[in-house]
């Protein structure tokens, strides 16, 4: 089984840089392991945007009926 | 605003009645998986959405991923394989067929079968429970109860295993429109597979303390000899949110699961299903989803560092303990008392407290509590 698998984005110079620097006095490994914690923080913000839930009235109302039977409502 | 499922959609696998009717009206032509109380669990887990966004049991590319990289092969974080073994010899099937998947010659579930793939179980023990020493109760299922192969593969829930606990039983679904009908917006879980001392409600209740409500959780499945029964743990817990809980601040309500002890990477995943059933937040307490000591007590805490994308806030806590000088319930960051003052609390100590019918303190397990406890004829798992 393999390590995953990668890609190359580009970044600008400077950006490297201040990233390296700034790598250099945390526990990251490297500036790719930075810049792929900061993308997944970043992403799943805004991919958590986007929701709605699967459900229809019609289901919501059993719902509720079974939750009142249960006596949680 | 109650959690966003895993991976941003609730998964519900469920058959129709008209799909359900007919695969079981020709269930003798389909091949069969006999599957284990573990997999049917997870069968079902799968079917409500309790491990969206996993439709079926893993394949091999995802397999992969979780094992190297604790995430899925779209990236998502997940730490735990779902997965269902087979031996060569019962493997009357090939991908492309649809297979049930019965417990106890019940068919639970059909599978679209995917993938098909040798277990490396040396591998799968080594990056899944960090040993590969037999005396882990994990590692031993991989080595001894495990097939030879897995099979990937979307499913469909057409039946579950039967459930004593019904009226403690809620789906995603349910929880989800529950949080909201009651208002919730932030929503801590906690996980348990034990009756509740101090500890466990001071831990619960300090979390509480920041957040609308609090979703106890516990896990009912197959234990270890000498925990609690669940019964007795859901009794006991359904005293104590009755006598010490603000009203509408805590459900009480069970998973179907069975542990593995995986610790850390076990408890990523312990954090996701309750991400799934809506929480916002969820409890990591000392040694959490550990046995023996495979684990430090805070890895599962650390291992949290890792997943800035989990989508659910983890809640850290040290151990609380009671403190004659405090004369409280406290932690270390908040008693300078030195050890001679402190009573830890202990699911041992209670444990033999019950067994020798000695009385347990009030400052180690509530009145209402112990009642239970000790008038139950036979608590634990034999």
């Amino acid at each position: 089984m393999g390590q995953g698998k990668y890609t190359t984005v580009s970044i600008p110079k400077s950006l490297y840089n201040r990233i390296k620097k700034l790598v250099e006095e945390t526990g990251f490994k490297s500036v790719s392991d930075y810049v792929t914690y900061v993308l997944r923080e970043v992403v799943a913000m805004h991919e958590s945007e986007r929701y709605e839930e699967p459900f229809t009235e019609k289901d919501l109302e059993e719902i509720k009926k079974r939750l009142r039977a249960l006596g949680y409502i | 605003m109650v959690s966003k499922p895993h991976g941003g959609r609730l998964i519900i696998r469920v058959a129709s009645e008209n799909r359900r009717s007919a695969v079981l009206g020709a269930a003798d032509e389909y091949p069969v998986i006999s599957i284990g109380l573990r997999e049917a669990y997870d069968v079902e887990n799968i079917g409500y959405g309790v491990y969206s966004p996993l439709d079926g049991f893993m394949v091999y590319e995802d397999l992969e991923n979780v094992l190297m990289n604790m995430r899925l092969s779209n990236d998502l974080p997940w730490t735990m394989p779902i997965v269902v073994s087979v031996d060569e010899d019962s493997m009357d099937f090939g991908v492309g067929d649809e297979v049930l998947l019965s417990y106890m010659d019940r068919p639970l579930a059909v599978m679209q079968v995917e993938d098909i793939y040798r277990l490396d179980r040396r591998l799968y023990a080594e990056r899944v429970f960090g040993t590969t020493d037999p005396s882990h109760p994990g590692v031993y299922n991989v080595f001894r109860e495990m097939g030879e192969y897995l099979v990937g593969g979307r499913i469909e829930l057409l039946d579950t295993v039967d459930n004593p606990y019904a009226r403690f039983y809620l789906r995603p679904m349910e929880t989800r429109v529950l949080f909201r009908e009651r208002g919730w917006k932030t929503i801590v879980g906690f996980q348990t597979r034990n009756a509740p001392h101090l500890g466990h409600e001071y831990v619960q209740k300090t979390a509480l303390s920041f957040v609308d409500g609090i979703f106890i959780n516990p896990v009912v499945g197959r234990k270890k000899r000498g925990d609690f029964k669940d019964e007795v743990i859901l009794e006991a817990y359904s005293e104590l949110v009755k006598h010490y809980y603000p009203k509408d601040s805590a459900v009480l309500s069970i998973v179907r699961y069975e542990m593995r002890y995986a610790g850390p990477r076990e408890a990523i995943h312990h954090a996701i299903m309750r991400k799934n059933f809506g929480c916002t937040h969820f409890i990591v307490g000392r040694d959490h989803a550990g046995v023996g000591d495979f684990y430090g007590p805070y890895d599962a805490q650390e291992i949290f560092r890792e997943f800035p994308d989990l989508g659910v806030t983890p809640v850290f806590f040290k151990e609380f303990f009671y403190c004659r000088r405090c004369g409280g319930i406290v932690h270390e960051r908040i008693c300078p008392h030195d050890e001679s003052n402190r009573v830890r609390f202990s699911g041992t100590y209670v444990r033999e407290a019950i067994l020798e019918g000695r009385d347990i303190p009030d400052y180690i397990v509530r009145p209402e509590v112990a009642r239970v406890l000790m008038s139950h004829p036979d608590p634990f798992v034999s």
